[in-house]
């Protein structure tokens, strides 16, 4: 127990002697979880639409001055032909041209019928979709209103009413959706990195050899390497908390010790892989690498970005493997849903299983040999 | 050396095949208390249109907020009492959605998609009259006909991996050297400063544009994505903007004396930031303005945008000479800032 104790007395003196380190570790997380909040984001706005009207008669202007009042569209420019607009997309100044042909309205009173096109710029396919579906509709409800201007009010009988609401989170703020995971996000990266990074430099620099001939044994050189990094990223977890709380109103409907309970197991799994990934690598430069190449393929399978649930079954097996994503079920649903132990007790075990594996697997790799 | 080329290999094939905003079978509950033909059939046709799987038959409300909690259904669909009566006689009845909205996105998706499946249903009960006066809306999508998330991905992945490889290995790499302290014996030796980092910087130049070039292949042969416009061009801004990064990246070893706080400098303030700011995954133009702001001084912006034109638009120097400009203008910054900071002599 003693020997713990000088161990981790020199791994904190190490860490807080780091001059350069400690803004790193305290103060970047913040600012990553003030811009990451608000850059993460699905919705579109703000949709810069050009329109080429050929056709110049009261419908197609009634038409455009839908598109100008929904809060979606910006029109940018008006055009006689679609050349220029096509200029614009290829530019990437507009995300969508409208076109009404001439003899819009003639044909829409004559002939009942009348066509326009509506061009997308769809590189990024869910966003264009969305746009698609906002233009549509807006060219629907006119299309309802002049019908229903021409027919009357009861052409119309929908008798089925569909009303909806939306639990947790009623405003659909994305904020609120993002910030848990971006907090497991930030006490992963602690976790991996530098605990990591720690060993291996101890192993660069030669010094572990110093520390291997020692009368130190295995586990508690590892628990001395392993509890700094835990309790500085318990600490900035407790600090992103308040964050969340303050700047964001995010809430936090369940309980905040089942979260600190669950953060320090989960911990433990992150930082074994940390270390399992340490023990295998001769350079810190090799052990960045690998930490970033399993982070990423960790983090986008995550369901941080896009939901777990879309993804085809093989990409949901392998997630099984993924320690992330189960803190981050966890997180969202005990901070947004205020699930309590027994709703979270299937992805915890998870947890609890990949630390013991991890530790274990990591303890036994690594050798007090050089 | 398997890392470096498998990583971006694994990553192009995982956002290709993986990475999706469709929803496909959510699991849905419903709550009915008609228990009737007609919401037997609405019931039948939701669950035929796959997007949804129905996990759990409830009997009461109460059930609702449990069966949210454990996390284990989306959206739940309640049907009033003696619903085929009512839509018979008073011509009126009632639908309602509840949809966990703790992930907004995939909320607002399932009602939408629920809401228009009913909607259909209902314009085949009223049995379609000719409607008059139709607009047909001709829909027509530029660049990405499939709406293929991969195209949107491979561009991003490029850049950060060129931004990953040379700016965060060459930090490294030279921090290393002055960690290790074999750069004083560098610097002792007859070689000048620019010889020692142009050596140091050559072999990341090979391997980042081996890797870009890797990347374009298989986007090519696996994903059909095709390369509209000038291969040639698209080397050539790829390799302003790799010497751009490797600016970067020397600037950064020469601020950091560790490689720990190289690494840590580079994670944080370029990965991060090239991930998020760039496009890459989120649309700039949905930003708050302050944030559009700051996506400007963030040189992948500016790539991925000339990316995507020359891989999908097809579009020449013309229309990129602005992106062009201002990756030259970063990267001869990057170089003077550094010039001045680097120090022949240590500490």
């Amino acid at each position: 127990m003693r020997t713990i104790l000088v161990i981790l007395r020199k791994e904190f003196i190490q860490v807080f002697r780091n001059k350069g380190m400690l803004p790193i570790i305290f103060a970047l997380p913040m600012v990553q979880l003030l811009i990451l909040a608000f850059a993460v984001t699905f919705e579109i706005k703000n949709i810069n639409l050009d329109v080429v009207d050929q056709d110049n008669s009261p419908v197609s202007r009634e038409l455009i001055s839908k598109f100008q009042g929904s809060p979606f569209f910006n029109i940018r420019n008006f055009y006689a032909d679609y050349d220029q607009a096509s200029n614009d997309l290829k530019s990437g100044r507009a995300h969508q041209v409208l076109i009404i042909p001439q003899h819009f309205e003639r044909d829409i009173y004559k002939e009942n019928k009348a066509k326009l096109q509506l061009i997308t710029n769809a590189i990024d396919g869910s966003a264009a979709a969305l746009m698609n579906a906002y233009g549509l509709s807006i060219i629907r409800d006119y299309n309802k209103d002049l019908i229903i201007e021409k027919m009357g009010d009861n052409f119309f009988t929908e008798p089925i009413t569909i009303s909806y609401s939306y639990w947790f989170n009623p405003e659909l703020n994305y904020i609120t959706y993002m910030v848990p995971g971006i907090l497991v996000l930030l006490v992963t990266m602690i976790g991996i990195f530098l605990s990591g990074m720690n060993v291996v430099r101890e192993k660069e620099i030669g010094t572990i050899e110093q520390i291997n001939v020692s009368p130190i044994k295995k586990y508690q050189f590892i628990t001395g390497k392993l509890l700094p990094f835990w309790f500085i990223a318990l600490f900035e977890l407790a600090f992103g908390l308040v964050f969340a709380r303050i700047i964001f109103h995010i809430p936090l409907l369940g309980s905040v010790w089942l979260i600190f309970g669950v953060a320090a197991v989960y911990l433990l799994a992150v930082m074994g892989i940390g270390l399992f990934l340490a023990t295998v690598s001769n350079t810190q430069q090799q052990s960045m690498f690998l930490s970033w190449f399993f982070m990423v393929i960790f983090i986008l399978m995550s369901g941080l970005f896009t939901p777990v649930e879309n993804m085809p079954a093989w990409a949901q097996h392998l997630n099984t493997l993924n320690p992330i994503a189960y803190f981050i079920r966890i997180m969202r649903m005990i901070m947004l849903k205020g699930s309590g132990f027994r709703d979270i007790l299937e992805p915890f075990a998870a947890i609890i299983v990949y630390a013991l594996s991890m530790l274990s697997l990591s303890v036994w790799r690594y050798k007090k040999v050089a | 050396m398997i890392i470096l080329f498998g990583m971006p290999l694994v990553q192009v094939l995982l956002f290709g095949f993986a990475i999706s905003n469709d929803v496909k079978d959510a699991n849905i509950a419903i709550l009915d208390h008609a228990k009737d033909n007609v919401s037997r059939e609405i019931t039948q046709k939701l669950l035929s249109s796959g997007y949804f799987k129905l996990v759990k038959d409830l009997s009461s409300e109460n059930d609702i907020g449990k069966c949210f909690r454990s996390g284990k259904v989306k959206e739940v669909i309640i049907f009033e009492n003696i619903f085929a009566r009512n839509l018979d006689k008073e011509k009126k009845v009632n639908i309602q959605l509840i949809a966990d909205a703790s992930d907004p996105n995939t909320a607002n998706l399932l009602v939408n998609y629920t809401t228009s499946i009913i909607s259909d249903y209902q314009r085949e009960l009223i049995q379609d009259k000719q409607l008059p006066l139709q607009i047909e809306p001709e829909i027509k999508l530029l660049y990405n006909p499939g709406l293929k998330s991969v195209f949107m991905f491979v561009p991003g992945i490029i850049t950060v991996l060129l931004m990953l490889i040379s700016a965060m290995m060459t930090s490294i790499s030279i921090a290393r050297e002055k960690e290790l302290g074999t750069m004083e014996v560098l610097l002792v030796s007859p070689l000048r400063p620019i010889q020692i980092v142009v050596g140091k910087v050559i072999p990341y130049v090979i391997l980042a544009f081996t890797d870009a070039l890797t990347i374009l292949l298989l986007g090519y042969f696996v994903f059909g994505m095709p390369v509209q416009g000038s291969l040639l061009l698209l080397l050539a801004e790829s390799l302003i903007f790799i010497l751009m990064a490797l600016s970067l990246g020397i600037l950064i070893s020469t601020v950091s004396d560790s490689q720990q706080m190289a690494m840590m400098l580079s994670m944080f303030a370029l990965m991060l930031p090239t991930i998020l700011l760039s496009g890459f995954i989120f649309p700039i133009e949905n930003m708050p303005v302050v944030l559009q702001w700051l996506s400007n001084i963030m040189p992948p912006k500016w790539f991925i945008i000339i990316v995507k034109a020359i891989m999908l638009k097809g579009v020449g120097l013309a229309y990129i000479w602005k992106e062009t400009l201002i990756i030259s203008g970063m990267c001869l910054l990057f170089i003077a800032l550094s010039v001045r900071k680097f120090k022949i002599r240590l500490q």
